[in-house]
């Protein structure tokens, strides 16, 4: 998957003058590009045709300049319209495609996601199933093996767990031991991190948990923007995809291109290119950082915002051109301390940029505890602007 | 009030089947004979798409057109009502109320009747009605029976000789193995637990191929990336077998979703053994294929035994098909060890969950002859004469043989000619086997994902330049 990516990569990134990657101060401030890659020849790929490259405005909830780059435009929506425009656009595109899950027939999935799918294709094509996560994971991973390419609704991420077994047994497993005779174009999806007041079992971050699984791919999306892209590209990939998504995200509005795109999987979003600082952060946490990031910018730091978007594995080229920049690096994610994303990130850090840092890698994490239900205490228990900004300004000393 | 009841249930039961959709091959025929009479068959001509109550629910058929066609045709009554005094509505339909309190007792007075052909003298019991076999396709079952049994000796042996790692064999269950594979068809998809070799050997994998997996060498189909025994052939059909138990039922249950959407003529058919019943996944598997009405035939290979563990200690049902009805799905049992009855049963369950777009759960009654596997000693836990009885008495290979012989089809000759050319064919191909390198060590990083990541072949050359620096260090036969 890399190979053919970065190849794209270079293509495209030559055709739309995008800001390099080994980053010059002189691009506008709010702008971020983002390349699309070239899409992969999928199952049925005759009537598609190579990928538009593009350049897009960053995502941010309260950003005026939505859509200078797109040529038409653009339509405003929410992130799960977005998320929903893509499962149509590649129902559409692609006949193997399916969903499976609890309610996400007529009742449209508890976010809404799938709303108005089954109308659309079918009862058959967007299924709903009995409570059983273990086994219509299972199902998906046995349809995928005979060439269908299912969309898989854990209704909340937590309940995933169920289905471990399946997705580190199975799906990341069988097109490895059977020597490359099957393969597993599935996709994984789910609400998942700490929302308001949902309780432990129904907070769960479980990109820490799956981030072992040999054969699995991880994403996060955050933004309407990469949550269509990422989507789109996760349905089309060949190999198992793990689709983060945030409950408290999902009414997020933006308005992206009205032309077809999708973003590469294997790539970080650069959120607010910067100097002094890179600041790697992901999903819900993204936003939290660019509250932190205006407080810090009154202060007079200049912190660079990546959001990494993918996390397994993760997009070392991005994240290393920032760091032989920045030389201090803060991760400030929703994990828990132990074992998260975080934990994996430092040490790939510390493989490979050991020379390029003028500081210790600091991380922000939420505490090795269950999410209480309180409020009070809940917001205790995920990393707060406050707590960025008094990293970032530890670490700038 | 029972006979006005009955006769008013089966002209309901005559109508609502009326409306069904038509089966695939749209012949409106009797299903089976099998079935004695409970549920009429399929009609043609009914709409694609209708809501209709079977049984006690209502049921949105999952033919993919839209819901909202699907809504039109509401049944308005259910049938197993006598009269609407004294019924109560509930979510799922209308039931009937009684004043006294009655508890479904735990176990039928008598446990289900077992599907059988062929007695102990391999003559066919008299007034059984079976699918009758072509003398082709009976010696074919035949010789296919006996290589199983000679290909698990012989490799069992290499075993205990330390050439392979690991092996477990289908002593026992050669009728199970063999006659189930006859009765499908290669477009069936087979999803295996482990101890099914014989379907893959049914269907063309030669002994070569069997040794190479078992070897992990670099004809291997696996790459030499799982245990023995973990066979795999995606141009046969044959899904690579996955240790973990039971997760194959819902990958069944997948498969055949699979095939409804492609609308194929074919099924999928999983196996697993009395123990894989207690997983969840055989629950949950079990509960979406009838909700889909998904075209699995979920095999149970009841051999009495999970490894140490009796089916005494296993489930306090009366075996497994008791439990078929439960998820709404129809369940036969049949006699295991014999091969004409497995052929039979096999082949009704294959029409039945083909035409019907039903699965089909079949129980078929066996012995575990063999250890668990090479790791296991189940003179352990269980009494030698109970093997020896079952290894000769019961054998299902010679009850069969017994069947065939008394049709004049084979003779002791062709046995013993048999038997030395497949022993043979069986050591030669251990011999190339062994012999032959083993994969590559790029092969340790490929196939992880469609194509290699970057951090992957960071590792690969790690790995290499390691091997390089520390060649005492590493096997010799595995090229770098």
């Amino acid at each position: 998957m890399a190979a053919a990516a970065s190849s794209a990569l270079h293509a495209v990134g030559a055709v739309a003058s995008a800001k390099p990657r080994s980053a010059a101060p002189a691009v506008a401030r709010r702008r971020s590009v983002r390349v699309a890659a070239a899409a992969k020849g999928g199952p049925g790929s005759s009537g598609r045709g190579r990928m538009v490259a593009r350049s897009a405005v960053a995502a941010k909830a309260d950003e005026a300049a939505a859509a200078a780059g797109s040529k038409s435009g653009g339509h405003e929506l929410l992130l799960f319209e977005a998320l929903r425009e893509a499962l149509i656009e590649e129902m559409n595109l692609d006949p193997t495609v399916c969903v499976i899950g609890e309610d996400v027939g007529h009742y449209g999935g508890s976010y809404k996601v799938t709303k108005g799918l089954a109308e659309m294709f079918g009862d058959l094509r967007v299924l709903d199933t009995p409570i059983a996560e273990n086994s219509f994971t299972g199902m998906g991973v046995g349809a995928a093996m005979k060439g269908l390419r299912p969309v898989v609704e854990g209704m909340n991420m937590g309940f995933l767990l169920l289905a471990y077994n399946q997705i580190s047994n199975n799906c990341g497993m069988l097109h490895y031991t059977s020597g490359g005779q099957f393969k597993i174009p599935i996709v994984i999806r789910g609400p998942g991190g700490v929302g308001r007041q949902l309780g432990a079992e129904h907070s769960q971050r479980l990109e820490s948990y799956f981030q072992s699984i040999p054969g699995l791919q991880m994403v996060a999306c955050s933004t309407p923007y990469n949550a269509k892209g990422l989507m789109k590209a996760a349905i089309r990939s060949e190999n198992p995809v793990v689709l983060f998504e945030h409950v408290l995200l999902y009414n997020l509005k933006e308005k992206i291109p009205d032309e077809e795109y999708i973003c590469c999987l294997e790539e970080a979003e650069m959120v607010r290119p910067g100097e002094h600082v890179t600041i790697l952060t992901y999903s819900r946490m993204r936003y939290h950082v660019m509250q932190a990031a205006k407080t810090l910018v009154n202060k007079g730091y200049d912190p660079e915002v990546i959001d990494i978007r993918s996390l397994k594995p993760f997009d070392l080229h991005t994240i290393g051109n920032s760091i032989k920049k920045t030389h201090r690096v803060l991760i400030v994610e929703e994990c828990m301390r132990t074992g998260g994303i975080g934990a994996s990130l430092r040490s790939a850090i510390i493989d490979n940029f050991w020379d390029y840092l003028d500081a210790p890698i600091m991380c922000l994490s939420s505490q090795d505890v269950p999410t209480p239900y309180a409020s009070t205490l809940e917001d205790a228990t995920v990393v707060q602007p406050a707590q960025i900004v008094a990293a970032v300004e530890q670490i700038c000393q | 009030m029972a006979a006005l009841w009955l006769a008013r249930a089966s002209s309901q039961l005559a109508r609502r089947a009326a409306r069904r959709l038509p089966g695939r091959h749209g012949s409106g025929e009797p299903t089976s004979p099998w079935f004695l009479g409970a549920v009429p068959p399929p009609a043609l001509g009914s709409p694609a798409v209708e809501t209709s109550r079977r049984g006690f629910c209502s049921v949105r058929r999952f033919a993919g057109e839209s819901s909202a066609a699907a809504a039109v045709d509401e049944e308005p009554e259910n049938g197993f009502v006598a009269s609407d005094q004294q019924a109560v509505d509930f979510p799922g339909g209308k039931v009937s109320f009684v004043a006294e309190m009655n508890f479904l007792p735990d176990s039928m007075k008598e446990r289900i009747n077992c599907y059988l052909v062929l007695d102990d003298d391999g003559r066919t019991i008299s007034g059984s009605r079976f699918q009758e076999v072509s003398k082709e396709l009976a010696l074919k079952m035949y010789s296919e029976m006996v290589t199983l049994q000679i290909m698990d000796t012989i490799f069992y042996e290499a075993q205990r000789q330390g050439r392979i790692s690991f092996y477990l064999t289908s002593n026992g269950e050669e009728a199970i193995n063999i006659a189930s594979a006859a009765a499908l068809s290669m477009d069936d998809i087979v999803l295996p637990q482990y101890r099914e070799p014989g379907v893959l050997l049914w269907r063309g994998f030669t002994l070569q191929e069997f040794a190479n997996q078992c070897f992990g060498n670099k004809l291997d189909y696996g790459k030499g990336r799982q245990m023995p025994i973990h066979y795999g052939s995606n141009r046969l059909n044959y899904f690579t077998v996955s240790s973990p138990i039971a997760t194959q039922l819902p990958h069944a249950v997948g498969a055949a979703y699979s095939l409804k959407m492609n609308k194929k003529d074919a099924c999928a058919i999983t196996y697993f053994g009395d123990g894989g019943t207690s997983e969840g996944d055989f629950h949950a598997a079990l509960n979406f294929a009838a909700v889909m009405e998904a075209p699995v035939i979920f095999f149970c290979r009841n051999n009495g035994w999970a490894i140490s563990t009796p089916t005494t200690e296993q489930f306090r049902s009366d075996g497994v098909v008791i439990r078929g009805q439960a998820y709404g799905i129809r369940g036969i049992r049949v006699d295991g060890n014999d091969a004409l009855a497995v052929y039979s049963a096999v082949h009704a369950a294959r029409e039945m969950a083909i035409t019907e777009g039903r699965p089909i759960l079949v129980e078929a009654l066996t012995y575990r002859v063999g250890h668990h596997s090479t790791s296991d000693d189940s003179t352990k836990y269980r009494p030698v004469d109970e093997i020896e009885h079952w290894r000769t008495a019961r054998d299902p290979i010679s009850r069969y043989r017994k069947w065939v012989q008394g049709n004049d089809w084979w003779s002791d000759a062709e046995e013993s000619e048999l038997r030395s050319r497949v022993r043979k064919e069986l050591l030669q191909a251990i011999q190339v086997a062994e012999r032959m390198p083993k994969p590559p060590v790029t092969e340790l990083f490929t196939d992880v994902y469609d194509k290699i990541p970057s951090n992957l072949r960071e590792q690969e050359q790690l790995l290499r330049d390691t091997i390089m620096k520390h060649p005492v260090d590493y096997p010799t036969d595995v090229p770098v």
